[in-house]
């Protein structure tokens, strides 16, 4: 039943890695293929329009 | 004083790099503070909070960048916001940008990735960790202030996909030796842990590090999954997950107190599991969670690393339990040089769960200790910035970090804390933890140790002594050189520990009356 979790344990590491950079390039260090996302908040911040998109998806 | 503020707008930047840019610009001559930050609601509360306000501030959104200066001329506010293109592009450094700016973007350039990542501010982890999972990919969400309701609502979706959500509010994991988020060079082995705490799980990877063992994998929950509310969801899978897992022998739990639901519930899974197992549930009395079965209970991080390697080799090990005898003398040593006036500790804490675990030491030794996260709920603090007789603080708590990387990143509200409690005449200890690993500062004593003399040099100064006793958590392989850190350490004079348990050990044995 836990095949997916039990394959993050054995499959190669490729990461999506969403914010903070660092993070991503100290996976890079150590052979991690990682694809780096330069994050920004959705609708320019505003919350209001951000859970009205969720309400809406 | 003069004030000038800059807004950019639709320039964000991560919390780490606007620290970098923040450090650049606060050393210029003549500045009194500086901020450089994201316009959410949270940072623009605290512009106000230190006296910067107007109609520039109220109208900036979540994307856009805020740069605020308190100097002592105007010419210097001036000089600083000039110097800001050049103090972005300095910080920036040779790292070519992505041009990917949303998870969709990543998922189609790379669509074999199996783990997902999350650094956003908490806010907005929601929607794209519910696209990470619904595309089949673990999750691992280090941003905290994830809304409770969110994440069990994240872990339920986990739960029918069979993938794990590591977080949110998570330190730390390794998988297969790839850490991931705060993590320390250890070497590979046949021990899994697991836990809601980065901090823990840190120290217990590293003491097996120490005794010459290894970790197969250590798996972050998040530091809400064992409450009632979430009910170990991630816990549960991390176990099913690590007992069908070959390269693990035994599993070891490190966490602060379940939820009673959570903790009934897991004393029963636990019963039947098939690997030996040791649960390390800081704060909660022994008679609530005895061994039976597979099942080893440990009182402390040291305590579950000992009984950890034990359990893999099927015999005692020789790792010290205690203080050594050569430590219990030093403990008089010290405490004859004490003032009179001087008489109570303070511990300022990176890692939560060491803040956490020396109250538990201490209070079983009949000490009365306060603090901003209190084991008994009795002693928490009125106010956070205000220590009351015995206290240790959660520096990482959200109290102190409000709009700032972790401590573990950004010693800032640590420098100020130390020289706070040092100005304090009836101080006899401070405590203090340093963690090592990757993201974490580069130089984590380097960046205390000159608050720390000072504080000493003013106890010197009232006929008094202040004893300066410190933790390091990290191997020889990580790269801020462990060696090095404990011999800045030990060159100011402070007493130096090779776990936190100890250095609380020691702690609570210069305070026991008598």
């Amino acid at each position: 039943m836990q095949e997916e979790v039990h394959r993050v344990f054995q499959d190669p590491l490729v990461v999506i890695s969403v914010g903070v950079r660092t993070f991503a390039e100290s996976l890079e260090h150590q052979g991690v293929e990682v694809i780096q996302v330069d994050w920004i908040p959705p609708a320019a911040g505003d919350q209001a329009m951000i859970d009205l998109l969720q309400d809406l998806l | 004083m003069a004030t000038g503020i800059v807004v950019r707008k639709n320039q964000y930047y991560d919390s780490v790099f606007l620290m970098g840019v923040n450090k650049r610009l606060s050393q210029m001559r003549g500045v009194t503070q500086t901020a450089v930050l994201m316009g959410t609601e949270k940072n623009k509360q605290l512009l106000v909070d230190i006296g910067i306000r107007g109609d520039q501030v109220a109208t900036v959104q979540a994307s856009d960048l805020i740069v605020a200066v308190i100097a002592e001329t105007k010419q210097v506010v001036d000089e600083v916001l000039g110097n800001l293109d050049q103090a972005l592009l300095a910080v920036e450094g040779d790292a070519p940008r992505s041009s990917l700016r949303t998870f969709e973007d990543a998922l189609a350039a790379a669509p074999s990735a199996n783990l997902a990542l999350f650094t956003i501010p908490g806010e907005y982890v929601y929607r794209e960790a519910r696209t990470a999972l619904e595309a089949g990919l673990n999750v691992f969400i280090f941003s905290s202030n994830v809304p409770v309701e969110e994440e069990l609502k994240l872990k339920e979706l986990a739960s029918e996909r069979h993938l794990l959500v590591m977080g949110p509010d998570c330190g730390t994991s390794i998988l297969g030796g790839v850490g991931i988020g705060f993590a320390n060079a250890v070497r590979q082995g046949r021990i899994a842990a697991i836990g809601p705490s980065g901090t823990g799980l840190q120290e217990f990877t590293t003491l097996v590090h120490h005794a010459g063992y290894g970790i197969s994998h250590a798996l972050g929950t998040g530091s809400h999954d064992l409450s009632d509310r979430i009910g170990g969801i991630t816990t549960y899978a991390a176990l099913e997950a690590l007992e069908q897992d070959p390269q693990t022998d035994v599993v070891a739990i490190i966490a602060k107190p379940p939820g009673a639901n959570t903790l009934r519930g897991l004393g029963e899974r636990l019963s039947t599991y098939s690997k030996p197992v040791v649960t390390c549930f800081l704060g909660v009395r022994s008679a609530e969670a005895a061994s039976h079965g597979t099942r080893r209970v440990a009182r402390t991080i040291d305590d579950a690393a000992r009984l950890a390697v034990e359990c893999f080799m099927g015999a005692e090990s020789d790792a010290p339990t205690g203080l050594s005898d050569q430590e219990l003398q030093h403990v008089a040593d010290v405490r004859q040089r004490w003032s009179a006036a001087q008489k109570y500790l303070r511990g300022v804490f990176a890692g939560g769960t060491f803040c956490y675990q020396a109250q538990q030491i201490m209070q079983e030794r009949g000490l009365r200790i306060h603090s901003n996260v209190p084991l008994d709920l009795g002693l928490g603090l009125e106010n956070p910035n205000t220590s009351v007789g015995h206290t240790v603080l959660d520096m990482g708590d959200d109290a102190y970090t409000l709009g700032r990387p972790h401590p573990m990143i950004d010693p800032t509200m640590r420098k100020q804390r130390i020289t706070l409690e040092g100005q304090d005449p009836e101080v006899a200890v401070l405590l203090v933890d340093f963690i090592l690993g990757q993201n974490a500062s580069g130089d984590p004593v380097g960046d205390l140790v000159d608050p720390i003399q000072r504080a000493r040099e003013t106890a010197q100064a009232r006929d008094g002594e202040l004893t300066v006793v410190a933790s390091i958590c990290g191997t020889e392989a990580d790269y801020q050189d462990l060696s090095l850190q404990r011999r800045l350490l030990e060159d100011a004079g402070v007493i130096v520990f090779p776990s936190s348990t100890r250095a609380a050990l020691f702690c609570a044995q210069l305070l026991e009356p008598g």
